[in-house]
């Protein structure tokens, strides 16, 4: 009795299909892959923490490379990165803040007790421009370059050594 | 004390379960090959065992999360001593370790239910299936155990407390989500080790779809239950309206479903006709296939979404690695030995034969084109060819005329006869549904808002014609033969008719909802009203209230329509106390026919606050008809053909031991 060659196919199309599975594994094995990686970043239009009539909308993002941190005074992993955020602008890195469902008395209080190394701070008590980016808890952080488009996305907390592994060599790169 | 060692006895059950799991995959296989009755006697005792040292496991990791011990790291990141106690039980699966546990308590549950049920089997088959659904727990034990260990310690300086549940997922409506659906996607294991038994057996006969389908049938049905919870969540939780987003995750179980929904109309044709037995099995091992594939781009990260956790390569790995074994070595078996021979006769194009297997062709092209668009990014960025993001108009623009050609044929299908169908016939059987069908979808459009649309034509022709013809169907029937005549009518063809209307009704939803919505975001101030979608609604007053762990601002909207006042709403801004957390406390006001929902943003300058407003008309029954769907699978698999067969073998056996 000899096999159909025609009954092979799910089995050759299943290879094909494991080894891209295969292959975008290796691609990035340590972050999670934003979609929106070379997209601009989403459009918004949200008020700062400092001043809720004053709108603020993507084109704050534009003419430097900045880092976007989306947090909240409700996350207490979002504590334990203050140091290295700080550390981060005391190096010259324009960080801007997304305040992701919190409030505004909370947020202040958050920075009067861990510090306050945002350049600004958009304040998104909804979690409408945390949805838009893909967030699903804080902290995370975003390196947006010079013409407002993503090029970075790490998901969870800044460590010490990301700040020099990872977060420092790729605003260098983009700055060049 | 006991309490101490609440986690490693939870470990040692885990490993227990991993021995058992690996006794029912070996012996139970091999006994069915060399036909030793022992052997294959350890199946059912095992799969009872190892069931029982999973769920020991489980209750071990829960007890953990309710007594707090933060000393684990995996109850450390994902609770809270101030977490209440049903989010803490529910915390259980709110991260990675615990949803493998939660899949590999399935699995386990899975199988005992097998064999419980599934007494009338031969032995060798069911020695077959359980050492199938042995093997699979293999996999996923070992996975547990060495890669996603829930019960790891964080010793010597444990935290004082935790870090807390994501707190998106401190919802009633996503915390059954996970669990449903799951469900689903290891039910369809059952249906796979069955047709993985029934190849390594040979026995690829009509019986075989006939034990495997109320099986598949009960795992599509919570599979769609767990499709249709999570939309409905994002539709009230999310805030933006939609209940669906081609998001990959969501793709990720529509994709089993498609295949589930394929393989239960072609199992229907292996059983009734001896037809397309060879597709069949194909479909068995690609449903499972899929809600392995969909285990995997949840958990190993490779895709992004909302969903994606924190991962880690190794299990991307482990995973993708079960993920090749398991399917690879099912194709490779069902290349050499699928059943060459096609049986069940021939049949005209006019046949139900023709009808079942245009609807699986075409649910198959909704298939491909999900897992195209969903690996598309994946695929480019592999052949650096840059990135890319595959988004609702590519996956609108090609389901909307796909799902339209689905529903031409499921008009037609459940009136046509087997084997040929004459023409008169069927145009007798559905000739006035198309009129009537014809005659209200046009004439709907214009009596809802004097606007023809062409969109919402097409979308309710669509339901009518699979609806109508059924109706007549039972119409006939009860002229024909009275009450007496729906009564006998078996329970098997009352699901059919649910589960295609329940599509239908769906259909509706989905047409009317994304043609006459209204939203609008305004801003308010107490005393000002605005008018959306016909409504009136007035912000009578805001007041500060204080709930049991939470502040809020609560505002309080009058809806008027056409001079009538119709109800009051209070949509609010909550401040958890706690967790610091806001909240936005969507008022909703439905009825079957519109849903009025109302969001309150922020605050704005003076008294002002800023006000989501939507009508959306009939989304309701985006859901009633997946209940209906859900409802009919389960009825479906308790028809009585099914139990009857099952009593009568027994009394035959008892018969032949007397």
């Amino acid at each position: 009795m000899k096999a159909k060659p025609i009954l092979f196919i799910p089995l050759v199309i299943f290879v094909g299909l494991a080894v891209l599975l295969w292959h975008g594994l290796g691609n990035n094995p340590t972050d999670r892959e934003s979609a929106l990686l070379s997209t601009p970043f989403p459009d918004f239009t949200l008020a700062t923490v400092d001043d809720e009539n004053k709108q603020v909308t993507p084109e704050v993002l534009k003419g430097q490379v900045t880092l976007v941190n989306v947090w909240g005074a409700w996350c207490p992993t979002c504590k334990q990165e203050m140091p290295q955020l700080l550390d981060l602008a005391q190096r010259g890195v324009r960080i801007v803040g997304v305040d992701y469902k919190d409030q505004r008395s909370e947020a202040d209080k958050f920075m009067s007790d861990f510090g306050n190394p945002f350049a600004l701070n958009i304040f998104d008590p909804d979690g409408s421009l945390g949805f838009d980016l893909g967030v699903y808890g804080a902290p995370e952080s975003f390196i947006v370059d010079a013409n407002g488009v993503i090029r970075y996305h790490h998901t969870g907390y800044i460590t010490a050594e990301d700040v020099d592994n990872t977060i420092m060599p790729t605003l260098k790169r983009l700055q060049q | 004390m006991f309490l101490e060692w609440l986690p490693e006895l939870g470990y040692f059950a885990l490993i227990l379960a991993f021995v058992a799991s690996c006794v029912q995959a070996l012996f139970p296989l091999l006994g069915a090959w060399w036909r030793k009755p022992l052997w294959m006697a350890v199946a059912q005792p095992m799969a009872v065992a190892q069931f029982v040292m999973v769920a020991v496991a489980y209750v071990m990791l829960s007890l953990s999360f309710a007594n707090d011990l933060f000393s684990v790291a995996y109850v450390a990141e994902n609770s809270n001593s101030l977490l209440p106690w049903y989010y803490k039980l529910c915390a259980v699966w709110g991260g990675h370790e615990g949803s493998m546990l939660l899949w590999s308590l399935l699995l386990a549950g899975w199988g005992v239910a097998v064999t419980l049920f599934s007494k009338r089997l031969p032995r060798d088959f069911l020695a077959r299936v359980l050492g199938v659904m042995g093997l699979i727990a293999v996999g996923f034990l070992s996975f547990v155990i060495i890669t996603s260990n829930p019960f790891a310690r964080l010793l010597p300086n444990p935290p004082e407390n935790g870090v807390d549940l994501n707190p998106l997922l401190q919802d009633p409506g996503l915390i059954v989500h996970p669990p449903i659906l799951y469900m689903g996607y290891v039910g369809f294991s059952v249906a796979f080790a069955f047709a993985i038994a029934a190849l390594l057996g040979g026995r690829l006969d009509a019986i075989w779809s006939r034990w495997a389908r109320p099986w598949t049938v009960v795992a599509w049905a919570f599979l769609s239950w767990g499709i249709a919870l999570g939309s409905w969540w994002a539709y009230y939780e999310l805030g933006w309206g939609g209940w669906w987003f081609w998001d990959p995750v969501e793709n990720a179980s529509l994709m089993p479903w498609l295949a589930g929904t394929a393989l239960i109309h072609s199992l229907a044709v292996t059983e009734k006709r001896g037809a397309f037995k060879s597709w069949t099995v194909l479909l068995a091992i690609t449903a499972f296939s899929l809600s392995l594939m969909g285990t995997f781009l949840v958990r190993s990260g490779v895709l992004s979404s909302v969903h994606a956790f924190a991962n880690d390569p190794s299990r991307g790995n482990y995973i993708l690695v079960l993920l090749g074994i398991t399917v690879g070595l099912s194709l490779l078996l069902y290349a050499l030995r699928a059943p060459r021979v096609s049986g069940g006769g021939a049949f005209s194009w006019l046949s139900r034969e023709a009808m079942l297997l245009i609807n699986n062709i075409v649910l198959l092209v909704m298939l491909l084109t999900v897992l195209v668009g969903t690996l598309y990014p994946l695929l480019l960025n592999a052949l650096d060819l840059g990135q890319i993001s595959v988004g609702p108009p590519y996956f609108n623009m090609i389901f909307v005329p796909l799902s339209a050609l689905l529903a031409i044929f499921m008009g037609v299908g459940p009136v046509s006869q087997w084997k040929d169908t004459p023409f008169k016939v069927l145009l007798k059987r559905s000739g006035w549904g198309a009129l009537a069908a014809l005659v209200i979808a046009i004439a709907a459009p214009l009596l809802y808002d004097g606007e023809w649309s062409l969109g919402v034509t097409i979308g309710l022709l669509m339901a009518l014609w699979i609806t109508l013809p059924l109706l007549r169907d039972f119409i006939h029937q009860l002229r024909r033969a009275g009450l007496a005549g729906l009564r006998k009518l078996p329970r098997s063809h009352y699901a059919m008719v649910i589960g295609h209307i329940g599509l239908a009704v769906t259909i509706v939803g989905i047409v009317l909802v994304s043609h006459y919505s209204v939203e609008k975001n305004v801003r308010m101030a107490p005393g000002t009203s605005v008018e959306v979608g016909g409504y009136h609604f007035t912000l009578e007053s805001l007041d500060d209230i204080k709930g049991p762990n939470y502040v809020a601002t609560r505002g309080t909207i009058e809806v008027t329509h056409h001079q009538q006042r119709l109800r009051t709403m209070y949509p609010e801004k909550r401040i958890y106390v706690v967790t610091r957390q806001p909240l936005t406390e969507t008022a909703l006001s439905f009825n079957l026919f519109r849903d009025l929902y109302v969001a309150l943003g922020e605050p704005l300058d003076g008294e002002a606050w800023a006000l989501r407003i939507q009508v959306k008309p009939f989304v309701r029954w985006i859901w009633a008809g997946a209940l209906m769907m859900v409802v009919s699978g389960l009825l479906a698999a308790s028809d009585k053909r099914y139990r009857q067969k099952r009593r009568r073998v027994g009394r035959s056996v008892k018969e032949t031991q007397a």
